[in-house]
Order: structure tokens, then sequence, then C-alpha cells
């Protein structure tokens, strides 16, 4: 409980494009996800606001395998 | 409850471009430093500023300072303070030079130079035609801005509270300000930071309009703050509207795409810009620009099923050009508008984008009260960056002049700071009532057990903003606007979280935000509807033109009784000629 109410301050972005789609994302999936893609999703949003933007608009693309289904979801928000 | 205490010589709340800049100056001057941040620092708003900084190097053609200032006094339709705007144009270059010292990566010219390009509202030759006066750091001029003022931050010692709210000044008996009462998100722990200087760089309030280009986070803290001390807000009707935010989304198109060739057309395909501004076309002032998008869509040229966008056309520009020049703006059209801009428009809408008012300052960023007219400076506080009001932009900022003020008067109000604590030893000893406002403020939320939706009187609030206080503005649609707020008002203060837990909880802290949000909101209706002519981004369809016989002055609006008081425009710049207020057109 304490950790999603973490993960949603740490979803406050400097970035508009970010915050709407982190907010989507948050209203379809945040309360249902595993702890693994917990995990996987915490470390996403370590990064700097334009890096996992431009992760999410395709202009980047991600070095760690490990985290693409986390992206894709993120994606498709 | 006693509560934990800290001691600093300075406090500054906000670690954006204005709160990192201001904190580097006051730690190399060997202060003990503290910066607060609801978020940490490089995610602050400022990491959003795509276009650039002005600065009149001159790298791309001949420019100069007096050009600078005299289209920044003409952009602020002539209510800017002169003498504040020929201190940040004559300051420009060193800012700029001072950040590429400190490892800005600046976008070069073959030769090495900052490479500079045109942007909306600057001029050679007061007002010829296009400058090429804005330096960037490719679109990341904002994110390499709050990096590298970070990194400089962090080898000089500042010590930063990040996820830190501050929730209220700390304001004693005979005015002056000893610092904050904050809370850490993390614990819900309240502490009191004890400050020889507080200083505010908060940012803007634009969340107050429901179409708005700015992040979340951008709930107008320091100005809430300022109010509840009784400190007023200057010019609260002016908000800044930005032609190009994507319909429905509010994400916003940068000014670089007009800058590099594309341009605005209404639903018969019509370049209407060449109506409005013969000259400069889409490269006019914001307002100018908004105010001609509005019109269209008001008289039933605006594209879309209820004609209620315009259409920016830039894939003639080409794909390289559109990838080289504008990186990132292929894909944010596809993400928010659904369109893909190599071959097809993308709809936009004026979308709120900057507060052009906000905490009164002079231009060494101390902040001031009206003492029967006169500015009675309020010992320890200063402010600096888009929450306050200095007043550079006057009735409308120009692009790229944003990131500036906040280089200059950051620098300019911690260079104050270092020259008013020098002869201090001691800190002044707190009032007894230090912590009585905030904690009620605390104690009122975790007690109710019944009342408003934070969410719902948000929306309201965000309504109530867009539909009467928006690009154009009636005089019935405004008293009824006042009577609305003045209503949201009131259940903001009956707001209710069921969630009662002080670990990040977010509910907690939006209610906390919306008590700021909502008198930045009063404030602007009020002085908006009290403002009887049209100037800048504030347009009187009742009073349809400047009026500088009676309104060539500064609002200031007092949350007590909301109250307002007004201040004559400084027309006198401090070492050369007035610019005399002339119509404005572009
Ligand atoms: C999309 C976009 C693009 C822009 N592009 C440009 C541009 O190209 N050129 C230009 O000149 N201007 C631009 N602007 C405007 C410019 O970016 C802003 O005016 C400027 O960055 C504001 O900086 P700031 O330091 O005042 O505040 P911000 O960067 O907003 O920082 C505010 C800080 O205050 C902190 N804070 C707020 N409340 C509290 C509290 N209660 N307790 C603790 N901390 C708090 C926040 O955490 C944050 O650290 C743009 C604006 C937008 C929205």
């Amino acid at each position: 409980m304490a950790d999603l109410d973490r993960i949603r301050w740490h979803c406050r972005r400097g970035l508009l494009e970010l915050d709407i789609i982190l907010d989507r994302f948050n209203r379809q999936h945040l309360a249902i996800l595993a702890p693994d893609q917990l995990e996987q999703f915490k470390e996403l949003l370590e990064l700097d606001d334009n890096h996992l933007l431009d992760l999410i608009l395709e202009r980047e693309s991600l070095a760690e395998a490990r985290l693409q289904p986390m992206l894709q979801m993120l994606k498709a928000a | 409850m006693s509560i934990a205490k800290r001691q600093f010589d300075a406090v500054v709340v906000g670690a954006g471009g204005s709160g990192l800049r201001a904190a580097l100056q006051l730690s190399e001057s060997n202060l003990k430093v503290a910066v607060l941040s609801k978020v940490f620092p490089t995610r602050s708003h400022t990491v959003a500023a795509q276009g650039g900084v002005a600065a009149s190097l001159g790298n791309d053609g001949e420019d100069n300072w007096h050009w600078h200032m005299f289209d920044t006094v003409k952009g602020s339709d002539y209510l800017g303070d002169q003498d504040a705007i020929e201190f940040m144009c004559r300051k420009a270059n060193e800012a700029v030079y001072e950040l590429e010292h400190f490892g800005m990566p600046f976008d070069r010219t073959p030769d090495g130079r900052i490479y500079q390009r045109p942007f909306g509202g600057q001029t050679r030759n007061y007002g010829e035609g296009p400058v090429k006066r804005s330096c960037a750091a490719a679109d990341r001029t904002g994110h390499a801005m709050l990096h590298t003022l970070y990194q400089r931050n962090v080898r000089a010692h500042t010590q930063f509270f990040v996820e830190w709210m501050a929730l209220d000044l700390i304001r004693d008996q005979s005015g002056d300000v000893l610092g904050v009462v904050a809370m850490e998100m993390e614990t819900g722990e309240v502490m009191i930071l004890q400050a020889k200087a507080t200083l505010l760089a908060t940012g803007g309030a634009g969340r107050i309009y429901s179409a708005s280009t700015n992040a979340f986070i951008n709930t107008g803290d320091g100005l809430g703050m300022a109010a509840r001390a009784g400190i007023p807000l200057e010019d609260m009707e002016f908000w800044q509207f930005h032609p190009t935010g994507v319909a429905g989304a509010g994400v916003l198109i940068t000014e670089g795409v007009r800058g590099e060739g594309g341009f605005l057309l209404n639903k018969n395909g019509e370049r209407f810009m060449e109506r409005y501004a013969p000259t400069v076309k889409d490269l006019a002032s914001r307002d100018v620009v908004s105010r001609a998008m509005a019109t269209e869509i008001k008289e039933g040229r605006g594209a879309g099923k209820d004609g209620e966008y315009i259409l920016l056309k830039l894939d003639h520009l080409g794909a390289d050009v559109i990838d080289k020049r504008l990186p990132g703006i292929r894909e944010i059209a596809m993400k928010f508008a659904n369109v893909d801009c190599t071959k097809d428009p993308i709809p936009v809408v004026p979308t709120c984008h900057y507060q052009m008012g906000g905490v009164p300052t002079n231009i060494h960023g101390q902040v001031y009260t009206l003492d029967n007219g006169a500015e009675k400076v309020v010992r320890g506080l200063y402010a600096a960056g888009e929450c306050s009001c200095v007043s550079v932009h006057g009735a409308n900022r120009l692009g790229t002049n944003s990131l500036l003020d906040l280089l200059v008067f950051g620098k300019s109000a911690a260079e104050q700071v270092v020259r008013d604590i020098a002869g201090d030893k001691a800190h002044k000893d707190l009032p007894k009532d230090a912590t009585d406002r905030p904690l009620g403020r605390l104690a009122r939320l975790d007690g109710a057990t019944s009342g408003e939706s934070v969410a719902e009187v948000g929306a309201e609030m965000r309504r109530t903003m867009q539909l009467h206080c928006g690009v154009f503005r009636f005089p019935d649609s405004l008293a009824e606007g006042v009577r609305k707020m003045l209503a949201v008002a009131e259940r903001v203060k009956r707001t209710f979280t069921k969630d009662k837990s002080k670990v990040f909880n977010t509910a907690r802290i939006e209610a906390l935000e919306l008590d700021n949000l909502v008198e930045t909101a009063v404030s602007s209706m009020i002085s908006a509807t009290a403002r009887q002519e049209s100037r800048g981004a504030h347009d009187r369809s009742d009073f349809p033109n400047r009026d500088d016989v009676n309104w060539m002055k500064h609002t200031f609006w007092s949350k007590d009784g909301n109250r307002l008081e007004y201040k004559a425009v400084k027309l006198k710049p401090l070492t050369v000629e007035t610019f005399q207020p002339k119509a404005r057109v572009y």
C-alpha cells in the first residue's frame, strides 16, 4: 500500500506528456501489477523525464530487454 | 506536539531553474543553504522548456540588448517595468555565457559559437523583422539547464530536501519572514526550516485552467503561501495562452515549429496570420497569435467537427527538416493528436501556458507589499522565476524570456540575500504562533470525516477559469466567474480525503495544493474583472482598447477582503530613454 503511494507520487513529473501517460497507466494497471512488474515500473520511473518520454515515444530504444514488457504497457497507455 | 527545527542562512523553496540558479549563488558565497522541492530537482517543470533562452549574442546577424529591451517592452504591451527590463536584457549575455561556462551543452554554429534561432516577438532594429536571439540545447534547453545547475549545486554543497513540501511562511509581528514550515512527504513529518532569508522559487500555477500546458505539479504553492501570509499578488489577470497546445490534451507544440517555417491555417486552408500580423505573420507575439486563432474559431472558421480548433501545418518542411530541427514533434503529434505531421496538420488551440503575474519583487528579488501605494520591502523574503512578478513580462511574455528571467533574477535575488544577511550573526526569534497556520490546515484535513471532494472542487475551479477568464473576457461572464470562484473557495475550506495515512499520501498533498491553486484562481478572477481595458493577454469585449490614461498600472490583490490596489508602471529605465507606449502592431 505504502509502496503504491510512493509510486503514485513518483509519477508526478516535470513533463505534462508523462503526467498524462502515467495517469492513464495508473488508472488501468497500477492496482493489479504483480510484484516483479511493480519493480520494473519503479525502475522505469527512476529515469529522467526526457529519457522516459523518448522511450515511450520510441525515439530511443531500451538497452535492458528485461524492462521491455513494462515499457510496452506504458506505450499502450 | 513539539516540532523539529533546523536553521539555515537561506532556504530556497523550489528547485527549478530559478531556485537552482539562486541556490548556486548562495552556496558559492559560502552560505548554509537548504533547497526544498516537491519532486527531484531535475523533474521540476523547467525540464519542459524546449525553445531556448533569449540573449542578444548576435552570433547570426547583428543584435543588441537595446533591441531586445524594445521587444520586451513592446511585447509586455507597455505594462512591463522598464527598469527591470533593461536590467534583464543587459545581463542576458552574461547569464548565458555563465551557463556555458558551467557546462551547458548549447547547440553550436559550424565555427563553434552558440547557435541561435528566431522566436516569436524577437526582432531586429525595433521591429523591422525577425532576429535570431534564442539559444538552445537541441529541444532540451530546460533539461540541460536543470542538469547543469543541479550538478554545480551538488559540488557547492547545497543541501537538498527532496520530496519536501513547504506549507506556509513564518512571518512575525513586525512583518519579517523567518523561514517556512514544511512537510516531508515520505513520513508526513512537519519541520520548521528557520532562515535569515527565504526565497520563493515555486514556479507557476498554470493548473488553474482546464486546458494547460503545465505539468500537474504547477500548483502555485508560493502564491498561496504568500497570500496567506498577507502578501499581495501582482497582475494576476495576465495569463499567457500558448497558441499551439494540442487540442484536448494541452501538450505543447513548440513555437520552434513556426520558427522553422510551419504556419497556421483555418478550415478554409487560409494562412490567416497574414491578415492579423502582415510583417511577422505566424511569428507575432503569443497573445496576438492566440487572439487571432480565437477570433477565427469564434467567427466559424475553426477546423474540426465543431469548428473547435486551428490547423498547424508543417508537412511542407519535409520529414528531414522536421526530424533534424524539431525532434520529437512527430511523435508528440502521433501520441496526443493521432496525426502524422509529415502528412497532415496538427489540431491546436490556445492553451494556458505562463503566469505573468506573481509575488511582487523589485529587481533585487526582494518581495514587497504596498504601504499607501509605496513599495515596502518584506524583510527576509525574496522571490524569483515564474512565481514572482518583477515585472519584466508585463501583460505578455515573449518566448525564451522566461528562462532568461530565471537566470538573471535568480542570481540577482541571491546576491541581494548575501548583502542583506552579511551583518546578521544570529537568527531572529521565532514567533509563538510560527506553526499555527500550517498545523491548523493539516489538523482540519486529518480531522475531517466528511466534506468536499478535492477532485470535484478542483475540476470546478479549472472549468470556471476556462469558461470565464480565457482568451476573450466578457463583463457578465467575468461577474459570474467571480461569484462561482468565491463559492469554489468556500468549498475548498471543507475539502476532505478518505485516506488519512501520512506516507506519500497524494490525496492529502493534492488537497494542500488546492489551497494554493484557489488563491491564485480567486486573485486572477477578481483582478481580471476590475481591469477595464484590453492589454496583452487580457482581452475585454466591453473595453476593447488599451487605456494608457487610466490603466498603465499594476494590480495588487490581497487575500484579506479581496482588496485591490494599484501602482503605476515604472516607465523610467535605469540608464536609457523611456520607450513611450505605442500601438502594438506586428
Ligand atoms: C511546455 C513548456 C515549455 C516552455 N518552454 C520555454 C522556453 O523554451 N523558453 C523559456 O524561456 N520559457 C519556457 N517555458 C516557461 C519556463 O519553462 C518556466 O517559466 C520556468 O521553467 C519556470 O521555472 P521556475 O524555476 O520558476 O519554476 P519550476 O521549474 O516550475 O520549478 C518549481 C519548483 O518549485 C518546487 N515547488 C513548488 N511548490 C513547492 C512546495 N510547496 N514545496 C517545495 N517545493 C515546491 C517544485 O518541486 C519545483 O522544483 C516553457 C513552459 C512550458 C510549460
